[in-house]
Parts: C-alpha cells; sequence; structure tokens
C-alpha cells in the first residue's frame, strides 16, 4: 500500500471541491490533493449542459459545463495533484484517507485537513414507496440526464416524469429535444417544485403538461416499464381510490429530490444534521472532527452552484486556518437558531472566537411575499437583507460579521 | 394585452405587455432585463440553444454545446435535427467555434467544455 503525506485532501472534484482545492492553494497551503471516483473534473455539472450557472460567480450565463470548465481550468494552472478514477473508501476521525485506483492500488493518505466535498445522491423508487417489480426503465432524472448528455444513449422513447423540481423540469425539455415524448410531469405536493421560469421555458415551451396533487401509484411491466398508474393523491400523499388513470409509456424518470452523500462523514464519526443531513458546521464550516471540513451540497443540498463554490472557498479558509494551528486548542460553540419561518440555517453553529464576515446559507418554511431576513446576535441585529420574495426552493444567503455570540435568523413579511 | 413570466432570473415576475398608441407598455417586471425580455418575448421570443453532438477520439461519446447567443424559439427543433450531421474530433477546447452561423440563426454553435 502506498503511503501518501499531504497538507490538505479534498474528497471530490466537483464544483465544491474544485473551488475548495483552488482556495486552499491560494491561501498559501502547501500540498493540495483533489480525490475524484470520475474520470473527469467537475461533478455532476459534467451533465449540466443547459445554461443559467454562474450568474453570480463570473457576472455571466453559463451552461454547467462551461461553470466546471473554468474552475478545472483554474484548478490545472495550479500544482494542485488531482486523482481522477479514485474511490475513497474510507476516512478516520485522525484524517487518514483510504484510497484506490486502477494506478495507485490502494493509497493510504495523511491529511492535516480534509474538505469533504462528495456532493449528493437522488432519492430512488423505493425511497417514495414506489414498489414492485424492478422493470427496466425506471430511472432518476440525473441517470437519464448522464446516459443522455455524456453517454450517448436514449433511455426510452415515452416518459412519464414524477416530481416537478428544478431537475425534474430541465429534463422535460431535454428529452423533448432529443425525441422523446414526454406525457406530463407529476407532482404530489400541490404546487410546483421548481422555479417557475423552468417551469415556463421547460415544460410551456414544450407544450408539457404538468399534472400537481398527482402522483405515480404503480408500475406496470415485469421486464420493461409499459405503462404507470398515476391517480390524485390528497394532504396525506394518498392515492384517492377512483382517480387512477393508467398512462402508456415505456420510461418513468424520478425526480424526487436529494440526499447529501455522507458514509464517508459518518464513518469519520461526523456529528450530522437531522434537518440538512449533512454534518453540522461552525463558522468555519469546520464539522463536529477537528480538522475535517465539509462544503458543497455534502453539507446542505444548495440549488444555485454559485453559492457551492462560495462555501467550497470557505471550507478551505478554514482547513488553511487549522493547518496554522489557529483552530486548535478546546473551543466552545454558540447556537444558530432557526427563528421565525427558517427551517434551517448553515453553518449550524459559530466559535466563541468567531470574527468577520462569515456567510449562512438558510432555506424558508413556506413561501413569503416582500421579506425582511434577519440576523441577530445575542438580541442586537448584525445583518439583514430585503427581498420581492421568499420560498423553500429557493435558497437564502446573507453575510454577517461575527464576534463570537449566538445567533438567531428570522425571515418575516414586512 | 399578454402577460409573459420572465426567465431571466429566479425572480420569475408576472410581466404584461400591452400595445398602446405609443408602442408597448411593460408593467409588472422589476428590472431593466425583464423589461427586454418582455419586449423580445412579445415581438420575437428568443432562447438559448444547449445540447450534445458526437466527439470521435475522446474518452466519452458525447460533446455538450451551447450556441453563442439565442436563437428564434421557433428554430430549436431544426437547430436540434442540425446535430446529427456535426462530429467533433479531440481535442476541442470549450468554446471552441463547431458550425458558425448556426442554421442561418447568425449565432455559432461552440463546444461547451474541453475534451481530449
Amino acid at each position: 500500500m502506498k503511503n501518501i503525506s499531504v497538507d490538505i485532501a479534498v474528497i471530490g472534484g466537483g464544483p465544491a471541491g474544485l473551488a475548495a482545492a483552488l482556495e486552499a492553494k491560494e491561501q498559501g497551503a502547501g500540498r493540495v490533493l483533489l480525490l475524484e471516483r470520475d474520470g473527469d473534473l467537475g461533478g455532476i455539472l459534467q451533465q449540466c449542459i443547459h445554461d443559467g450557472f454562474g450568474l453570480h460567480r463570473f457576472g455571466a450565463r453559463l451552461s454547467g459545463t462551461e461553470y466546471a470548465q473554468r474552475y478545472a481550468d483554474m484548478v490545472r494552472a495550479t500544482d494542485i495533484e488531482i486523482k481522477l478514477d479514485t474511490m475513497v473508501i474510507e476516512l478516520t476521525k485522525d484524517r487518514v484517507i483510504y484510497a484506490m485506483n486502477p494506478t495507485d492500488g490502494m493509497m493510504r493518505i495523511e491529511c492535516g485537513a480534509v474538505v469533504l466535498a462528495m456532493g449528493c445522491r437522488e432519492r430512488t423508487a423505493s425511497q417514495v414507496f414506489l414498489y414492485g417489480f424492478r422493470p427496466a426503465g425506471v430511472l432518476t432524472a440525473g441517470s437519464v440526464q448522464r446516459y443522455i448528455n455524456m453517454e450517448g444513449y436514449l433511455p426510452g422513447k415515452t416518459a412519464v416524469i414524477l416530481g416537478s423540481g428544478d431537475i425534474g423540469l430541465i429534463m422535460a425539455r431535454r428529452m423533448t429535444l432529443e425525441g422523446i415524448t414526454v406525457k406530463g410531469v407529476y407532482e404530489a405536493a400541490p404546487h410546483l417544485g421548481g422555479l417557475m421560469r423552468n417551469k415556463v421555458q421547460c415544460l410551456d415551451d414544450y407544450n408539457i403538461p404538468l399534472h400537481v396533487g398527482m402522483s405515480v401509484v404503480r408500475v406496470h411491466g415485469k421486464k420493461r416499464v409499459e405503462g404507470v398508474t398515476v391517480a390524485k393523491v390528497g394532504p396525506d400523499f394518498r392515492a384517492i381510490p377512483g382517480t387512477e388513470e393508467f398512462i402508456p409509456c415505456d420510461l418513468l424518470v424520478l425526480a424526487v429530490g436529494l440526499i447529501p452523500e455522507n458514509e464517508l462523514s459518518r464513518g469519520a464519526q461526523v456529528e450530522m444534521d437531522n434537518k440538512t443531513r449533512g454534518p453540522v458546521l461552525d463558522n468555519n464550516f469546520m464539522t463536529s472532527v477537528p480538522g475535517i471540513f465539509a462544503a458543497g451540497n455534502v453539507a446542505v443540498v444548495f440549488d444555485l452552484v454559485d453559492y457551492v463554490s462560495a462555501s467550497g472557498a470557505a471550507a478551505a479558509r478554514g482547513a488553511v486556518r487549522f493547518l496554522k494551528g489557529e483552530l486548535g486548542g478546546a473551543c466552545e460553540y454558540r447556537p444558530v437558531t432557526a427563528g421565525e419561518n427558517v427551517n434551517f440555517v448553515v453553518p449550524q453553529r459559530v466559535r466563541t472566537d468567531a470574527e468577520g464576515p462569515t456567510s449562512f446559507y438558510l432555506r424558508v418554511r413556506q413561501p413569503l411575499k416582500k421579506v425582511r431576513l434577519v440576523c441577530e446576535e445575542e438580541g442586537k441585529e448584525i445583518a439583514s437583507v430585503r427581498a420581492t420574495h421568499a420560498a423553500p426552493p429557493e435558497m437564502m444567503s446573507f453575510e454577517a460579521k461575527l464576534s463570537g455570540g449566538a445567533l438567531t435568523v428570522s425571515v418575516t413579511e414586512v | 394585452m399578454a402577460q409573459y413570466t420572465c426567465i431571466v432570473c429566479p425572480n420569475s415576475c408576472l410581466i404584461t405587455v400591452e400595445e398602446g398608441e405609443n408602442g408597448l407598455k411593460i408593467t409588472g417586471n422589476q428590472c431593466k432585463r425583464g423589461e427586454a425580455f418582455a419586449k423580445s418575448e412579445h415581438e420575437h421570443p428568443l432562447r438559448m440553444f444547449t445540447s450534445t453532438v458526437k466527439i470521435e477520439g475522446a474518452r466519452l461519446p458525447r460533446l455538450s454545446v451551447v450556441t453563442s447567443g439565442e436563437i428564434p424559439k421557433e428554430k430549436l427543433f431544426e437547430c436540434q435535427k442540425a446535430l446529427n450531421h456535426v462530429v467533433a474530433h479531440a481535442p476541442v477546447s470549450c468554446g471552441d467555434v463547431l458550425v458558425k452561423d448556426f442554421c442561418h440563426t447568425g449565432v455559432d454553435l461552440l463546444a461547451s467544455r474541453s475534451m481530449k
């Protein structure tokens, strides 16, 4: 087994990992190692060929692939060590990574600090209670996206999409353009899951119907999908008898949510947050295990890649501070409380020695109009943001100058 | 009178366009970009075109592409069909022009990633 020692290892070469590796280098870290299990850098952005990325970060409307390319080129212009086709098997709480790839074989990597940037996974059929036979043709939206946009396969001829989040809407357009007939998008909730602009440019432009308050209740076919039964659902998401309808199709696309991929984090005994399903983070984006940081979708599912990159850079700054010994020793934390209308806030806590500007990310519980976001430190307002509206699918962000006290974040209509 | 949902940013403003004697009256937008969008959407809707083409000699069989500017909405399917005749050859750099004046739209077809 190969023994390697690095200053900072970044696990995952998607937008969070790329930004983290780059920032670590820019902050003066010595040996930075980027580990990626795919054959190229970019993570999920490799298959996001549609445009609309990078308005914040680059001030330009880029495709996902262009956004990733810009970061990958910047990373490749440094001496950051990149290992592709590399699977991380285990991370210990003492910051030792066990990984393998076809050229190095097994590796034991001792790290001064680690940034977790593994991203997230999609919810699958069994996680939305679609049981029974497992015919070919039931795929997650991300798998369909990868098949079509990277690997050159069309996974069906006639499709039904379950879930109206942005990924489902984007794939409705993409499949239609590639010649797949999209029968409709079904959404169990009583309202659209994604952004209205995506419904307009992905469904309305192509005359694809959206059915809210309806779900797929049965998949037909034993070897291959032959159709699905859809039905109206009540507030409890159970099918209303008598409303069932059979729709012939050979492809069911599931766009039913994302879950941070934290197997490695759990192995390292990192404390998790039930709300975000990611690690509990502090104002340096450090987890409960000293020297292990997290950023991007592994920490919390973001909806803007610009925020993902920003969180990667923040985690890397934390990692460099840790290497310098600035975050060592015993420390105390104060909580960041989700106040009125707020579902969760990341980071979840701040160190009592925290100082300077820190970015926070949050989601509200329900749609609100004309809002004011207020962050209070020990009862004193330290940051506020006004917005024309707020909604659960759109993450909000703000920056606050900390001085180490407990924070409460609330969003109220004004 | 016509109404359009703006697709420029996540705000998704519902914009009303009325044809008056002094030209178009545009209301409901929160920014200048929304006004421009509503005018274009009313007169001649435009969209960015993104898709993939075949690539030879690369690690993957498909190369993602994007137009250098927006194209008329009604040309989306014609553009998609025209991609069947485009084959890229690795190495390709992000931003390389694959087809000039793609489908007589006045914009070029560009590679939207690099591939070795």
